[in-house]
């Protein structure tokens, strides 16, 4: 075999080589456990904190309102649904990290008449039914069907 | 003389045999690519769970809240274009039913504000709220053209990204067709709905459907025949989102009307 | 955020109803330029291979300067690629854990047995000899470059010439297929989408196919004519018409399989026919009908096909034949646009439209893309500099 063949097959056994050697480095730890991908990514997206509670944690000091809220058609409704995610309220309860929603806007995303929900719920026209005045300032916001 | 002949022959049997082995696994060496590729599934027999969406459109009033909890709980992006969840707001007209002109989709923020209704209640045949997210297909088209294995379908059915892993490349994004992924702006990775795989593994269920104020929204085991997941399908006229390219998909509707896709 | 505004605009340009995740349109002008680059690679090879496979000696004099270019354009072939992904230090996991069913994760293969093994040896043998000679005659860097090309080794003997001329013949014939597979095999990447309708077609790869052997004889057409004006050297006339007669060929074959695939879009007319339907008359209409189809296509389309009845005067030839060559370049790139571009403009839901503006700065801006265009060009000059194909010595061989 002439000489420059044979160093042309060296070059090209060496590259391969070399990208032999590093796949056995760059392929991460737990590739192609399960499948393939890395294993560990699974547990990593697990690991996430949560921010919205175990809807059971807020009867633990709100009992009363949940008593209250038991009594309506809101019964299933998770307390986070209007007052949003309850992790920082239940490490530190102060009512600065709770949201209070007052506006007749929130009430309306669910009670304001609209075609597509005309069957299921009450509705009221938000832009006719007492302007002047909040949805809570007549509707106690946890027993609003009284 | 003869046990040379004997040796003879069996040597030859030996070497028949041995590249009859070796030829048939040349052969099935050259069929296994092709093989994954077709059926990439691994054995999933052992698995505890396997996870499903079940959306009931009769049940979905578009108060929203469900998205606004998607983005409060997954921190996704809160810039308009970024949505793991979304609802849309289907309308059809008076006139042609047939027609698409007729049918008007809004989805003002993914609606997370809400809506307000946008056409004439005497103009209107019909109108209803579709809740939209990852599919979590059980032949998932993102994972089968994800170049590097960054986003896969876990042994319990969730599709995952890889967020360490993923090269950005953005194959995933083009190839749903549900167009539930996006390319997260600062992780410059590809970002989806996760069935919030950090909360079902605590026992909890994912955000949206722990919000929902109606029970629109329910998730469950899919293995689990007595389940309410399977219950729901098996009570309703379920149906699946474009069911024609045949991704399998995980989260079954009630109530879909042809019109949305 | 400049990206956020950006987006924002969009969003209040969206016709219709799109999926809130598709206002950003993903890939953007540089992945125009992937095929488009890949396309002319493919193209300048399949001329070069043409006329050494099948001795098409009115060809010869473009042999190695379609080498060089395919060569120039593939090397810069990857960058746009890895410059568009989200994190560019991640590329080479695609080569260190290709999912075997993606139709993405085979490129870095493709790409490097196209690069390593097909252009780079079949350079190295039809060069080997004047690398021998060069690296005696000439002084300084290029004596150093020359000498390490030779691997060390000076036999020229006429043996090792005609060993030299059987590899380099069996390269490039195994090259011809490697050359198909490239391009037909990122026409595969975009028509194996099946929740696009736009790309998904297995005419995909065919057309790609053919439409970069347009684009890569036109590059060549254009490159010879311009090398020969900077070296002053009279145009060979024969090799001229013979470039212009295979572009013709090769435009009506492209055309007739575009059309075809149109027309079969058209006749079956599918859910998604009214919104492509739309998008073809709406939004790409300039880039398609104008550039595309009359630009691109129909007028060099027509000028060479004249000249294959009745060839006017050298001079008037030579213009046409550039101008031919520029149009084709041109329609090409927007082929490559109405695809790549076009195929993200509407919703997977049929429902509406997004748009895309090209911003002038930025990564993915016009400049960016200007830049990966004229870096081929600065590699051929320096190629052409380094193994200049007219001090060849043509012997033997």
């Amino acid at each position: 075999m002439p000489k420059h063949i044979l160093r042309l097959i060296i070059l090209f056994v060496i590259v391969i080589g070399l990208f032999l050697v590093a796949r056995q480095f760059l392929i991460p730890e737990s590739f192609g456990e399960y499948g393939h991908y890395r294993a560990n990514s699974i547990e990593e997206n697990a690991n996430h904190d949560i921010k919205y509670v175990d809807r059971a944690e807020c009867a633990e000091c709100h009992d009363d309102i949940a008593a209250l809220k038991q009594g309506g058609p809101h019964k299933n409704i998770n307390c986070q649904t209007c007052h949003g995610p309850g992790n920082l309220h239940i490490e530190d309860p102060t009512p600065e990290n709770i949201v209070k929603e007052t506006e007749r806007e929130f009430c309306g995303r669910c009670h304001n008449k609209n075609a597509a929900r005309a069957k299921l719920i009450k509705q009221i026209d938000i832009n006719e039914h007492n302007i002047e005045s909040k949805c809570i300032e007549c509707h106690n916001p946890h027993e609003p069907w009284n | 003389m003869e046990l040379n002949k004997k040796n003879k022959k069996t040597r030859r049997d030996f070497l028949k045999l041995s590249s009859a082995i070796a030829g048939s696994v040349a052969f099935y060496s050259m069929f296994k690519p092709i093989e994954s590729v077709a059926n990439r599934k691994t054995d999933v027999t052992e698995r505890e769970h396997w996870y499903g969406f079940g959306f009931d459109i009769e049940k979905c009033i578009g108060c929203g809240l469900c998205a606004k909890a998607c983005k409060i709980e997954n921190d996704v992006p809160r810039e308009p274009f970024f949505f793991r969840t979304w609802v849309e707001q289907y309308t059809i007209k008076n006139g042609h039913i047939i027609k698409d002109e007729n049918v008007i989709v809004e989805s003002p923020n993914g609606g997370i504000d809400g809506f307000t209704q946008s056409v004439p209640d005497k103009e209107i045949f019909k109108s209803f709220f579709v809740p939209k997210t990852c599919n979590h297909c059980y032949k998932a088209p993102c994972v089968q053209v994800c170049p590097v294995g960054a986003t896969f379908e876990t042994p319990d059915g969730v599709v995952l990204v890889d967020d360490s892993y993923c090269v950005g490349c953005g194959y995933c994004i083009q190839a749903c067709p549900y167009g539930a992924r996006y390319l997260h702006p600062e992780k410059k990775t590809a970002d989806k709905c996760t069935f919030c795989y950090h909360r079902l593994k605590k026992g909890l269920a994912p955000a949206c459907v722990d919000v929902c104020p109606t029970g629109a929204r329910m998730y469950g085991d899919l293995d689990d025949k007595e389940g309410p997941l399977v219950q729901f399908i098996k009570n309703h006229t379920c149906r699946v989102l474009k069911p024609h390219l045949n991704t399998k998909p995980k989260l079954f509707y009630n109530a879909l009307n042809e019109e949305v896709r | 955020m400049e990206h956020f505004d950006q987006l924002y605009q969009a969003l209040n340009e969206v016709v219709g109803y799109i999926y809130p995740n598709e206002i950003e349109l993903r890939w953007s002008i540089l992945i125009v330029l992937y095929p488009y680059i890949t396309g002319l690679v493919a193209g300048a090879f399949i001329l070069a291979s043409l006329n050494r496979v099948f001795e098409i000696k009115a060809l010869k004099p473009t042999y190695e300067i379609s080498l060089l270019a395919a060569l120039a354009f593939l090397l810069v072939a990857t960058m746009p690629l890895i410059f568009h992904l989200g994190h560019p230090e991640r590329f080479y996991e695609l080569m260190m854990t290709p999912h075997s069913s993606s139709a993405m994760a085979i490129f870095g293969f493709v790409y490097l047995w196209y690069l390593m093994v097909v252009l780079l040896l079949e350079i190295w043998f039809d060069y080997r000899r004047d690398f021998v000679v060069w690296s005696q005659e000439s002084k300084g860097l290029k004596k150093f470059l020359y000498k390490v090309l030779t691997l060390g080794s000076n036999d020229i003997s006429p043996k090792a010439l005609k060993l030299d001329d059987k590899l380099g013949y069996i390269i490039t014939v195994v090259g011809i297929p490697s050359a198909f597979l490239l391009h037909g095999y990122v026409g595969f990447i975009f028509g194996s989408v099946k929740a696009n309708p736009w790309w998904s077609s297995v005419m995909m790869p065919v057309i790609f196919l053919l439409s970069a052997m347009v684009s890569g004889i036109a590059l060549i057409l254009v490159t010879y004519m311009v090398i020969n004006y900077f070296r002053k050297q009279k145009i060979d006339m024969l090799c001229l018409d013979s470039i212009g007669k295979y572009l013709f060929y090769t435009i009506i074959i492209d055309f007739t399989l575009e059309s075809l695939d149109q027309i079969h879009r058209i006749y079956e007319a599918e859910e998604s026919f009214d919104i492509i339907s739309l998008l073809i008359s709406g939004k790409l209409f300039f880039t398609m009908s104008i550039m595309q189809v009359l630009a691109g296509t129909l007028i060099p389309l027509f000028i060479l096909g004249f000249f294959q009845f009745y060839k006017p005067k050298e001079k008037i030839r030579k213009t046409a034949y550039l101008i031919s060559g520029i149009l084709v370049l041109v329609g090409i790139f927007f082929m490559r646009w109405n695809v790549v571009i076009g195929g993200q403009l509407f919703s997977k839901s049929f429902y509406g439209f997004t748009s895309y503006k090209i911003g002038l700065i930025g990564g993915e801006g016009m400049l960016a893309a200007g830049v990966w265009m004229v870096v081929p060009i600065l590699i051929l000059v320096f190629l052409l500099w380094l193994l200049p194909p007219w001090k060849k010595q043509h012997s033997g061989g």
